[in-house]
């Protein structure tokens, strides 16, 4: 088991190490010179060249990536070329309404989405199922921006229960912090609590038609511990693989949640930068994003030891 | 549960008529076309037949253990203690499940959870119908396979199935049917999926603590070998019906159905020495889906007349204590 975890370590940084190198390469490629972003519409040849000078655009791109790779490596994660401020406390700023919103959302899909999938599978083409398969199709096809609007208006615009934008940090109150959260949460969910719930539907479906599960009833026991104790634990490993990936999706969905709910989070700080040629920010963000993933496939791996006692490594 | 005072204190269960059917995309099947029968206190009951005969479907029937979807039992009784089982409600059957009829299934392999340790799963069955705590129930599930001889209980509690022999497997199985001392365990093909050397292990474990315990045992199985030596009294089914019933020694001594003598002619027979091909019976289980006009094993039949192909057989005594379907039982029992 220790030696999987170092085997898992050594080859995450050499993952790391292509992660690095694609997104040095790829921003450096693209069109667009920061220099002449900083310098403005109509700065003089001259300014944009000391400018490029300055941040060490001139220098051979290996030469660029060594020195980014070090200073990553230091802790340095740069300064944005248009804020002026470190790259490091932009995103520490920026860090709170995005996790907040991550970690809310995949709360409520995996709650929901399990149960919901539960439900379906122990009353197949039962009512729970149907409406299942009809929220799916919704929850699937029907993007954020849409989902986000659309409970904008009948929830904040039309019956004032909930704000319509904007975000409270968590040290305003607990209350305030929470309301301002509900509609960003539901709209991002509700895809993931679709997807959650077909493949927790998928899953238990399989395993209530094995042998064990009739052993289980023969012994006696109830509906409830057949469906939470012996079926749901065998479920298990599909079910942990999905909230794994969605974790990964999800980066993508918050972009454009905090757009369309005006929330201050990583993902509107990327946008920005993206438009701004910000290269340190764009590259810290999705080094930084890159190694959470990796880290949460790892985590994902281990956990199915826990569940699972016939997975050894 | 409400206790009937039946005339015969030693009927432990008794089946009536019971009818289950399978119901598929556009087909009916009558799995069970009328089956009734008794189980005795303490006696071991062999059924036996071909697959698909509706043997499991039987057991499966009397627990209520069938696919909700796809099979009911249509119509007759089973009486436990004098108790209609297909009138509890589900509560009341779960009680009854695991407590007082216990079931061990054919496949060791798939039949144990395999994500939850042995002494847990044994435990559980405990903890479900006694209030034992959880450290009781563990120490009984201890105790448990040591009943059922697996060496090293104290380590193998903590084992998971996949960390077992086929075999040991079985014991365990056992050891959970056990572990509350049910008073009629249903055995569904215990030995089938095991190597030969283990299934006589497992059978003699069989007998050796229903011979301890007290408990009635039915002994589903197609091995008539099998059947010989556990059983008392045996069943002999075809096609959802049982066409013959009788002691083991008379139906060994004088089988009075046709299949039956069918089914005994094709155990190979070690005294006969190496015999070039084992007889078998020829053609093939008629479909359940349609209904069967006259004796069902007529096209297979040898002694088929006539009145088979028009008339169904219905059980009836050849002599004190055996029962056959069949016209001819008698011819049968004299060839």
């Amino acid at each position: 088991m220790a030696a999987y975890i170092l085997r898992r370590f050594v080859s995450t940084i050499a993952v790391m190490a292509m992660v690095g190198i694609f997104i040095f390469l790829l921003l450096r490629l693209a069109p667009g010179d920061p220099a002449a972003m900083i310098a403005g519409r109509n700065a003089a040849p001259q300014l944009i060249a000391s400018i490029r000078e300055q941040l060490g655009l001139n220098d051979p791109i290996p030469v660029q990536f060594m020195r980014w790779v070090r200073d990553i490596l230091g802790g340095d994660f740069g300064t944005s070329i248009f804020a002026g401020r470190p790259v490091l406390e932009l995103i520490s700023q920026r860090l709170e309404p995005t996790l907040s919103l991550a970690i809310l959302t995949m709360i409520l899909s995996v709650t929901v989405g399990v149960s919901f999938g539960i439900l379906a599978a122990w009353r197949t083409g039962g009512l729970v199922d149907r409406l299942l398969a009809a929220f799916s199709a919704v929850g699937y096809s029907v993007p954020v921006f849409v989902i986000g609007y659309f409970l904008i208006y009948f929830f904040a615009i039309r019956t004032h229960w909930l704000p319509v934008q904007g975000y409270v940090p968590f040290n305003q109150g607990l209350g305030p912090w929470f309301v301002h959260l509900i509609l960003p949460t539901v709209a991002l969910g509700l895809g993931y609590i679709a997807f959650v719930a077909r493949v927790t539907r998928a899953s238990m479906l399989e395993v209530l038609s094995e042998d064990y599960m009739r052993t289980a009833a023969a012994k006696g026991a109830s509906s409830y511990a057949m469906l939470f104790q012996h079926a749901l634990k065998n479920a298990g490993v599909p079910i942990l693989t999905v909230i794994g990936i969605s974790f990964a999706y999800l980066i993508g969905g918050v972009v454009l949640t905090e757009t369309v709910f005006n929330l201050p989070g990583i993902g509107r700080l990327v946008v920005n930068a993206i438009n701004n040629r910000d290269y340190p920010i764009i590259q810290s963000v999705l080094i930084l994003t890159s190694g959470l993933y990796v880290l949460i496939n790892l985590a994902v791996d281990l956990a199915y030891t826990l569940i699972d006692p016939r997975i050894r490594y | 549960m409400q206790m009937h005072q039946t005339a015969r204190n030693d009927v432990l269960l008794e089946l009536r008529d019971l009818e289950t059917r399978f119901y598929g995309e556009e087909s009916v099947t009558r799995a069970l076309d009328g089956i009734s029968f008794q189980v005795m206190k303490g006696e071991t009951l062999g059924v036996v037949g071909e697959s698909g005969c509706g043997k499991s479907v039987t057991a499966l029937s009397i627990l209520r253990l069938l696919p909700k979807v796809s099979a009911r039992i249509v119509g007759g009784e089973v009486r436990f203690h004098g108790c209609n089982l297909l009138e509890l409600s589900d509560r009341e059957m779960r009680k009854i499940r695991g407590d007082q009829i216990a079931m061990i299934f054919q496949e060791p392999m798939t039949s144990l959870n395999p994500v939850y340790t042995i002494g847990h799963q044994i435990a559980e069955a405990v903890q479900i119908h006694t209030k034992a705590s959880r450290s009781v129930a563990k120490a009984k599930a201890e105790e448990m396979l040591r009943l059922v001889r697996i060496a090293d209980p104290e380590r193998r509690v903590s084992n998971y199935p996949h960390e077992m022999s086929g075999g040991m497997r079985q014991r365990a199985m056992i050891a959970m049917a056990l572990a509350c001392s049910p008073e009629l365990l249903i055995a569904d093909e215990p030995t089938t999926a095991l190597d030969v050397t283990i299934q006589a292990q497992i059978l003699r474990l069989i007998v050796d603590l229903k011979e301890r315990t007290g408990t009635a045992v039915m002994f589903i199985t197609h091995d008539l070998g099998v059947v010989a030596e556990t059983c008392q009294r045996v069943i002999v089914m075809y096609a959802g019906r049982i066409v013959e019933q009788a002691t083991i020694n008379d139906l060994f001594a004088s089988p009075a159905h046709p299949y039956t003598q069918g089914l005994m002619r094709s155990m190979p027979d070690p005294r006969r020495g190496r015999q070039r091909r084992l007889p078998e019976i020829p053609g093939i289980v008629p479909s359940l889906r349609d209904p069967i006009v006259g004796c069902s094993f007529a096209p297979r039949c040898p002694f088929a007349i006539d009145i088979c192909r028009e008339k169904t057989p219905v059980l009836r005594d050849v002599r004190a204590g055996h029962t056959a379907a069949c016209w001819r039982a008698e011819e049968v029992m004299g060839a």
